[in-house]
């Protein structure tokens, strides 16, 4: 890498600029990375090529007149001037706003979105003060979204990460595909919640819909309400000290803590049947499904 | 087979898979060839007495209330050396033998935890170099 500038890598395409940094001779060995960690390495805190910003520094933008990809770009303007805190006015309901965010930052949504609002962000805090449409927080890294009303279907989709909070009750398809990250809906939960789940953790202070945590891999549901029905390998299990305290730690952070406590809430993990399950043999597979 | 537990090894020991590199306990597992899930509990919650002081300093910076996304990182153990599944590489990054491991799961999660924010966020990691070849100028 030593030797070619950025200004060099600019002018270059994408091929020789891969060649140019020596990756073309990567063996790829398909387990392990086979690095070792550095225990004297320097304590940062955010990625080494992003600009930090200062919460203190506060900026407002009214979305009225603009498309998605201008208040996109605009957001990603201000950060790079520092500013740590970020007010949207009149969103009304636009699509994919707040996108691909991969720092700290505090964004405040005066107003409703659309679908994939804040999906593939890592890091930020995010506030939106009404509804959201389709798979808000969809692939989300990390961070806060907390949105004040009501959701839309695939709240959190595939996501990997963080903490993604409804006051309200969301649609149907909630978590799908999730691989980490806390799912915590004040409200009610619609049907399919949590199918295909892998890891992460689900609570739902209402009632659960049809097929909760349907084909699910691994990760934890918990529900304070009824459950309509468990879908395939969804099975329920005891809470455990850690869980509880857990439970009560996460849902007073987020003022959502039940009067009575969280002793009621059913947990749900999966079966593990289906683990594995390329191996079954087709007779298997039938006696499972 | 059919109707039999498909379910992988249950974790008795902290050390198990340190002892045992290929950690086929099961029927499944030994007639497979492999061993069937994660070699550590994934769904283990973090005890937040056990925070270390750069993680207490890291939750301040990010402006969170708690460990986030690191809920979901724990310590694994890959070919019998204690290592951590960093998701931005998709690979195992190896915990040096320098490090003394602590005797209990939760501490060996803090651990973890530090070590692979300090490495994603270093100029040694994969991403620096891939973001240079890939990277829409």
């Amino acid at each position: 890498m030593a030797g070619v500038s950025d200004t060099e890598l600019r002018e270059m395409t994408q091929e020789d600029r891969v060649k140019a940094l020596g990756m073309t001779t990567e063996e790829l060995t398909g387990r392990s990375m086979f690095i070792e960690f550095k225990p004297e390495e320097e304590e940062r805190f955010t990625y080494p090529w992003l600009p930090d910003v200062d919460f203190n520094k506060r900026a407002e933008i009214d979305t009225d007149k603009m498309m998605t990809t201008e208040v996109n770009e605009r957001i990603r303007e201000l950060m790079k001037e520092g500013y740590g805190t970020i007010v949207l006015k009149n969103p009304r309901g636009k699509h994919s706003v707040g996108v691909g965010i991969l720092s700290r930052l505090n964004l405040i949504v005066e107003g409703s979105l659309g679908y994939f609002g804040v999906g593939l962000i890592d890091g930020p805090m995010v506030r939106i003060q009404g509804r959201v449409g389709w798979s808000c927080g969809e692939n989300m890294m990390s961070g806060v979204i907390l949105v004040e009303k009501n959701a839309g279907s695939t709240f959190g989709a595939a996501m990997r990460g963080g903490d993604l909070v409804c006051r309200g009750s969301v649609g149907s398809r909630t978590g799908i595909d999730m691989k980490g990250g806390s799912i915590i809906v004040g409200g009610d939960t619609g049907a399919l919640s949590g199918f295909m789940m892998q890891r992460g953790r689900m609570i739902f202070c209402g009632n659960a819909g049809k097929n909760l945590g349907d084909s699910m891999y691994d990760g934890t549901i918990y529900v304070g309400g009824d459950i309509q029905s468990l879908g395939v390998d969804a099975v329920p299990t005891e809470l455990t000290d850690l869980d509880r305290s857990w439970l009560t730690r996460k849902l007073t952070q987020y003022e959502m803590l039940p009067e009575k406590g969280v002793d009621h809430f059913t947990k749900i993990v999966a079966g593990k049947q289906l683990w594995n399950y390329d191996n079954l043999e087709p007779s298997e597979k039938k006696l499972i499904l | 087979m059919a109707g039999t537990q498909y379910r992988g090894s249950e974790i008795k020991d902290v050390d198990q898979f340190l002892k045992d590199s290929s950690g086929l306990d099961s029927d499944r597992e030994k007639e497979i060839g492999q061993h069937i899930g994660y070699r550590y509990d994934v769904n283990l919650v973090p005890d937040y007495d056990r925070l270390t002081p750069f993680l207490k300093e890291y939750i301040e910076v990010m402006g969170w209330e708690d460990l986030n996304w690191l809920e979901d990182v724990h310590m694994g153990y890959e070919e019998g050396r204690p290592a951590v599944f960093d998701r931005n590489i998709n690979g195992w990054v190896r915990v040096p033998d320098s490090i003394d491991l602590p005797d209990n799961q939760q501490d060996r999660d803090m651990i973890a935890r530090e070590l692979l924010i300090k490495f994603q966020m270093s100029d040694r990691h994969p991403l620096v170099m891939l973001r240079k070849a890939y990277m829409k100028f």
